[in-house]
């Protein structure tokens, strides 16, 4: 693939608005260089707005509680319900709506808590290499990924009462420490950079150097990582909720609605492969948008 | 050879380590959980003398610490306590169910690299042609497709709508005697043919359904590595002196073009290990991994423990043979040494 060249004359900014603007037109084209992350965009967009505005846009919003209504029980897809109703009565679509929210939640909640603490942890480690407490987060950090991040998050979630909470601290448990070992390489190379030893030699204390000095050599690999996370950790989300694990019934969750639903294979087929396309537009959303992000933000490596 | 022998002891030494910690690890969260162990294994209804006689068996009156220590003693017997759900030893269960389900791993990651290899390589050859583009679009939807999904839409279309393939279990033919516990070697060593046909049959979309994350993942990144390899000044050298093609990339390209692609399949197997949990009970098969779900939808902690720790194991042991494989295919890796 060719890049097409862009002069970006930073001579003639002439305040900082304007080179703010300049700025993020230069990161608009970066990303929308691959039109595919474009498309990622625009469907999270549309997720994320059928997150916020769901019970205005789910035809039948009290279907997503306990809500029974035999007469309208397995009615395949039709006008009137466009995705069919499962074995209550309820209509497929408003449920899948409604659990939109909840895969997002689980995303980003998971990769608030995890990326943090797993930065933090990385940092300390990686500035403080070769002293002993550097060895001991590493070597934990080790232990924590020598188990499929799946299996862990299972083995902590069975310990637990299955609720969408539980199931979120489940997964961020066995995941943060992927952003600790991610942060600990590059936090390791700059430091012994002349900028740090200076910030040293000036006094700086240990908070300053990592956070101002150490971090922002990261920043950019972290974001990107987060963002190719998201669509992991909602089908993380989805397959504890698949085993029962997550958010409990008659609440709408994506892996719930399949683990209910295959049971009635081959006859009210709706029922599983609906919810099923569902949760891969979500995660392939995510994962372009990811794609998107870490061209733009990896732009000046390439 | 002989770097390769410390490059391997040196991972076993590692291994133990990191087995021990993590040991610790479920240990600490098997029994820090809210609950009485005694209760939960007993059931509400259990005698006071039984509950008190359970907690002393199972020392559960010491310090965390101690309990440590008695569990490990045991576990280094191969003793890891009596499951309250099939009520046997757990490693008894685990001895049946294990080499289930190392089959289907072991079946789904040989799917992987030969799929993932092959798709590739041709994808490098005929970089912009129909094969190219259509693994670049199975490689998306094969990341945003959970196996379950697969294995669920597999179950659908081959088992029901043009029923082709056994839905459930791993064998419906009289098993062949149990040498090792692998159906498909254990039915050849007793030349049964029907018995290695019917469970090859039953192997095919649990292990495609696991595998196919990993294929388009393996072939996007074989092909990566095939066209930064195809520039390189050699195999314009090979192309002038006269070899052809195939030729050059069956022996000279390929081989180092595979390394990333091997280390990408160890990250896969992980998340087989994780999504077997899923696809093993769809389709009933009676494998570790479908016995650790029932531990833990049934709360049963001295198999919750068992199983986690012997996936541990199984990933260490596969990254230890990948590593080797790797260093196989790219000497410089064993020259180094290795990293951790």
């Amino acid at each position: 693939m060719t890049v097409q060249k862009h002069e970006y004359n930073t001579e003639s900014v002439t305040s900082r608005n304007q080179a703010r603007i300049s700025g993020f037109k230069r990161s608009w084209y970066m990303f929308s260089r691959n039109k595919i992350s474009v498309v990622g965009l625009v469907a999270v967009s549309f997720m994320v707005l059928l997150a916020l505005f769901e019970r205005f846009i789910a035809p039948y919003p009290s279907h997503a509680g306990p809500y029974v209504d035999f007469a309208n029980a397995n009615i395949a897809p039709c006008k009137e319900f466009l995705f069919g109703t499962d074995q209550y009565g309820r209509d497929v679509l408003s449920r899948i709506i409604f659990s939109i929210r909840n895969a997002l939640t689980m995303g980003i909640g998971v990769l608030c808590v995890a990326a943090p603490i797993g930065t933090i942890m990385g940092l300390l480690a990686g500035y403080t290499k070769g002293r002993l407490i550097s060895t001991i987060i590493m070597r934990v950090v080790d232990i924590f990924l020598s188990l499929p991040s799946l299996v862990l998050a299972l083995a902590v979630s069975a310990m637990l009462n299955p609720t969408l909470f539980n199931s979120m601290m489940a997964i961020t448990f066995s995941w943060w420490a992927w952003y600790a070992r991610l942060v600990y390489g590059t936090a390791s190379s700059v430091r012994n950079e002349y900028y740090i030893q200076s910030a040293k030699l000036m006094g700086a204390g240990l908070g300053h150097i990592i956070f101002r000095e150490v971090l922002p050599n990261c920043s950019s690999t972290i974001l990107t990582k987060m963002t190719l996370d998201m669509g992991i950790v909602i089908l993380m989300g989805a397959a504890l909720s698949f085993v029962g694990l997550g958010e409990q019934p008659p609440n709408p969750a994506l892996g719930t609605m399949i683990a209910d639903g295959y049971k009635f294979l081959p006859n009210m087929w709706w029922l599983t492969v609906f919810p099923a396309l569902a949760i891969m537009m979500i995660v392939l959303a995510f994962n372009l948008l990811g794609d998107g992000i870490s061209d733009m933000l990896n732009a000046g490596e390439v | 050879m002989k770097e390769m022998l410390i490059f391997i002891l040196k991972r076993l030494g590692w291994s133990v380590f990191v087995l021990i910690g993590l040991s610790i690890l479920i240990f600490c969260i098997a029994r820090i959980i809210p609950g009485d162990p005694g209760v939960m294994a007993l059931g509400t209804r259990a005698t006071p003398e039984a509950l008190e006689q359970y907690r002393i068996d199972n020392f559960l009156y010491e310090s965390l610490p101690r309990q440590y220590i008695h569990w490990f003693e045991g576990a280094v017997k191969g003793n890891f306590g009596v499951s309250t759900q099939t009520r046997r030893e757990v490693a008894l269960d685990i001895k049946e169910f294990l080499p289930a389900t190392l089959e289907l791993i072991l079946f789904a990651a040989i799917l992987e690299i030969v799929g993932g290899i092959l798709l590739g390589a041709l994808s490098a050859r005929y970089p912009g042609e129909v094969i190219d583009n259509s693994v670049r679009v199975a490689s998306y939807l094969g990341i945003a497709t959970p196996a379950f999904v697969w294995a669920i839409m597999f179950m659908l279309i081959f088992a029901f709508v043009w029923p082709i393939l056994p839905a459930i279990g791993r064998i419906d033919v009289p098993k062949p005697p149990p040498y090792t516990g692998f159906l498909l070697l254990d039915s050849l060593l007793a030349g049964n043919l029907i018995a290695f046909w019917d469970a090859f049959k039953h192997l095919i979309m649990p292990g495609t359904a696991l595998a196919l994350t990993g294929v388009a993942q393996a072939a996007r990144m074989t092909r990566t590595s095939m066209m930064e390899n195809l520039s390189k000044d050699y195999v314009g050298a090979e192309i002038a002196a006269g070899i052809p093609m195939r030729r050059v990339i069956l022996q000279y390209v390929l081989r180092p073009a595979a390394t990333p692609t091997v280390s990408i399949v160890a990250l896969d197997i992980a998340a087989m290990l994780g999504n077997a949990f899923l696809v093993e009970v769809i389709f009933s098969y009676p494998g570790i991994s479908k016995y650790g779900i029932n531990a833990i939808l049934n709360k049963d902690l001295n198999a919750i423990v068992a199983v986690v720790l012997v996936i541990g194991i199984t990933f260490l042991i596969v990254n230890i043979i990948v590593d080797i494989i790797a260093s196989y295919l790219d000497p410089r890796i064993r020259l180094q040494g290795g990293d951790s």
